[in-house]
């Protein structure tokens, strides 16, 4: 396997997994809404559904965007694709 | 005082911007004590930030075609997170946003969590590849990757059509604050707030819009959270609204029903005396109202439409490499967030300020000759955006009795919660400045493609340079007015129109875009029909929903872009399967996208 293939394997391997997190905070916890709105675990005192929706899954979004430029740096490293600073 | 080049100096230029504009609040707060009226004040404050960007227009002037359509490529990281969230947060954002979940409540925040999650689509799927592509549009992308004046003529189409819908939107929402910061008529102010939009554009471009988006952001994110942090404050409800109102939240639950919500109906004789756009409140604050399918198609609508909204993807093809593009993204959802994050505790404040009879600003309860006596009752009930009726004849203000209007939890709340009107100045550029930066975006993103795809790549492919830049230019000015005919009609809502813009671009322009990346044998017709039909389904769905038809699978008017998308990944992989996989050059062409290293695919100039 070429180098070049390489590469695209890890990087569609971090897109699933990015995917994947980005699939729970976005649309799988919602078919829970009545369960989280009862639900013990309270943010800050808010009910679990609301706090979700206000900051909960957005500050998680932030943070996984981050991460995933983060990890996709590395690899990109790893292959020697990194761009040269002036281009 | 400033030495060097513009672009290294960038934190040094806003950072004395955003002190100018600190004093000039101070300025103005001081000569609201001196006497100045709120009209006067009003008009400062919009009148001195739009004088600001018109400025920075006219300074962003440029005769570079890269520099015209994507400022040169050299937007550091951070500002582009910046200009972006500008882009992105519209009036609908800014004015109508905490409005919806004052009064629709958790279902309403499907768009809270739609409007963000997209971004890591973007991210992960989009934003990095199609800067490696170095494209000046969308359809240019298309019209490369898939080869053909077909494709690219599609994406021109959907892109049309869906930044058309949400600019008119735009146009609508700066005419409206015009015309009650200016207090001139709305027909005028439509235009009035044209002017403004186009004398950051048009000279500059890309170059221009970019440079006061940025400036636009610090205006609108002042003008959100200050009134915020104020309003939290003044009312003890706590330090940093954001992590200490859960006993707020607690407290509107209990207020509810002691006021007998969903208890006590109006009839619809009494309702009918209700003015139009005008609501009470009939769902509960923080409970869970809606299905889940409900709030996950719309959300769903919301993430697909971001990633594929040309006027978004556009601003990072202006970073100067792919690793810049990528980080972007997390600094533009980052900007976002600060805002979206305070929408629900704005209307949570609001809600709170107008229920609780134990704070002196709250009104059920009360007499309604007292309510009506008030001043600022007075004033939105004046602008049509408040109303009360005493329905039940008792003499006294009940929670089913008051009726609000979208727009007045934002821009009536510091009002309400008795900050001095320098806030309500402030929270008015503020508007200004999220629905003209968006509208820019648009305006931009539609003149582009069609002065870029349409005419130079099909029309007129030796066309030189000046002659380039004034066709971009003439058709800005065009767009730019068609819009504003069209907002001026008012046929739809602010925020209905936002939402069927991003159905829209969902339809056409998502699985042709993602595809075009992460699947080599897609090819030209392939993505032809899926825009095509993807579009066509969409919009008949739409149309059907509309007159009368019943729907399938729950699918709202407001979700239509489920049904358009679907049909264009399945119409797109299966004519792509049954026709000629793409051309060895193509195959190429995506793995060089696919790498961040190297030249871009398309020239630095073309």
């Amino acid at each position: 396997m070429s180098k070049q293939q390489q590469h695209w394997e890890k990087t569609r391997g971090l897109l699933f997994i990015t995917l994947a997190i980005w699939f729970v905070f976005s649309i799988g916890i919602f078919f829970f809404g009545a369960e989280m709105e009862s639900s013990s675990i309270r943010p800050f005192g808010y009910p679990l559904s609301y706090y979700m929706t206000c900051q909960g899954s957005l500050g998680i979004f932030v943070i996984l965007i981050f991460w995933f430029a983060g990890r996709q740096e590395k690899i990109d490293e790893e292959f020697g694709f990194t761009e040269r600073e002036d281009s | 005082m400033i030495k060097g080049k513009f672009i290294d100096n960038l934190p040094k230029v806003y950072g004395i911007y955003t002190g100018g504009f600190l004093v000039f609040i101070i300025l103005m707060a001081i000569a609201e004590q001196a006497g100045m009226s709120a009209k006067l004040i009003g008009i400062c404050f919009v009148a001195f930030t739009v004088a600001i960007y018109a400025i920075i227009g006219y300074l962003s002037r440029t005769v570079q075609v890269d520099a015209y359509y994507v400022a040169g490529r050299q937007v550091p990281t951070v500002f582009n997170g910046m200009a972006t969230a500008a882009d992105w947060m519209s009036g609908a954002s800014f004015v109508a946003m905490a409005g919806g979940i004052y009064f629709k409540g958790y279902g309403y925040m499907a768009l809270l969590v739609g409007w963000t999650g997209g971004y890591v689509l973007v991210a992960s799927l989009l934003a990095p590849y199609l800067r490696k592509f170095g494209c000046y549009t969308v359809p240019d992308f298309i019209g490369t990757r898939y080869g053909g004046n077909v494709a690219r003529l599609s994406a021109v189409l959907v892109l049309t059509v869906a930044s058309f819908t949400y600019v008119t939107a735009q146009i609508n929402a700066t005419g409206t604050i015009a015309s009650v910061a200016l207090d001139i008529p709305f027909g005028i102010a439509v235009y009035v707030g044209l002017a403004s939009i186009l004398l950051c554009s048009m000279l500059g471009g890309m170059r221009a819009v970019t440079w006061t988006q940025v400036a636009q952001y610090i205006v609108l994110i002042i003008a959100y959270l200050l009134p915020v942090f104020w309003i939290s404050n003044k009312m003890g409800a706590g330090v940093f609204p954001h992590l200490m109102l859960a006993d707020e939240v607690a407290r509107i639950a209990e207020l509810e029903s002691q006021f007998g919500l969903g208890t006590v109906k109006n009839s619809a004789a009494d309702l009918a005396t209700v003015p139009k756009g005008l609501a009470g409140i009939t769902k509960a604050h923080s409970e869970v109202n809606t299905t889940p399918w409900k709030f996950i198609s719309l959300a769903v609508c919301m993430m697909a439409g971001t990633a594929s909204l040309p006027h978004v993807m556009m601003r990072y093809f202006t970073t100067p490499s792919v690793k810049a593009a990528r980080r972007s993204v997390g600094w533009s959802l980052f900007f976002i967030f600060l805002l979206y994050s305070s929408a629900p505790m704005l209307a949570t404040l609001s809600k709170l300020s107008l229920m609780d009879p134990n704070l002196a600003t709250g009104i059920i309860g009360k007499s309604i000759a007292d309510v009506q006596a008030l001043d600022w009752y007075q004033n939105w009930n004046q602008a049509n955006l408040m109303f009360v009726s005493d329905f039940n004849g008792n003499g006294t203000l009940e929670l089913n009795e008051f009726f609000m209007g979208g727009k007045a939890v934002v821009l009536a709340t510091p009002e309400i919660a008795g900050l001095p009107y320098v806030i309500s100045g402030l929270v008015a550029a503020g508007g200004m400045a999220a629905a003209m930066s968006t509208a820019d975006g648009l305006v931009l993103a539609i003149a582009n493609a069609l002065s870029h795809d349409l005419y130079y790549k099909i029309i007129d492919p030796k066309a030189e340079t000046a002659k380039r830049l004034i066709v971009a230019r003439v058709l800005l000015v065009i767009i730019g007015f068609a819009g504003a005919t069209i907002a001026a009609l008012e046929i739809q809502g602010i925020l209905g129109s936002v939402i069927w813009a991003f159905d829209f671009a969902m339809s056409g322009l998502f699985f042709p875009l993602v595809l075009g990346v992460w699947w080599k044998r897609a090819n030209a017709q392939g993505a032809v029909a899926g825009m095509l039909l993807g579009l066509a389904s969409g919009t008949a769905y739409l149309v059907w929903v509309r007159t009368g038809g019943a729907g399938f699978w729950g699918v709202t008017q407001l979700t239509f872009g489920i049904v358009g998308s679907l049909v264009s990944l399945v119409s797109m992989i299966v004519v792509s399967l049954i026709t000629k996989a793409p051309d060895a050059a193509t195959q190429k062409m995506v793995d060089e996208v696919r790498v961040p290293s190297g030249k871009t695919v398309l020239g630095k100039q073309h």
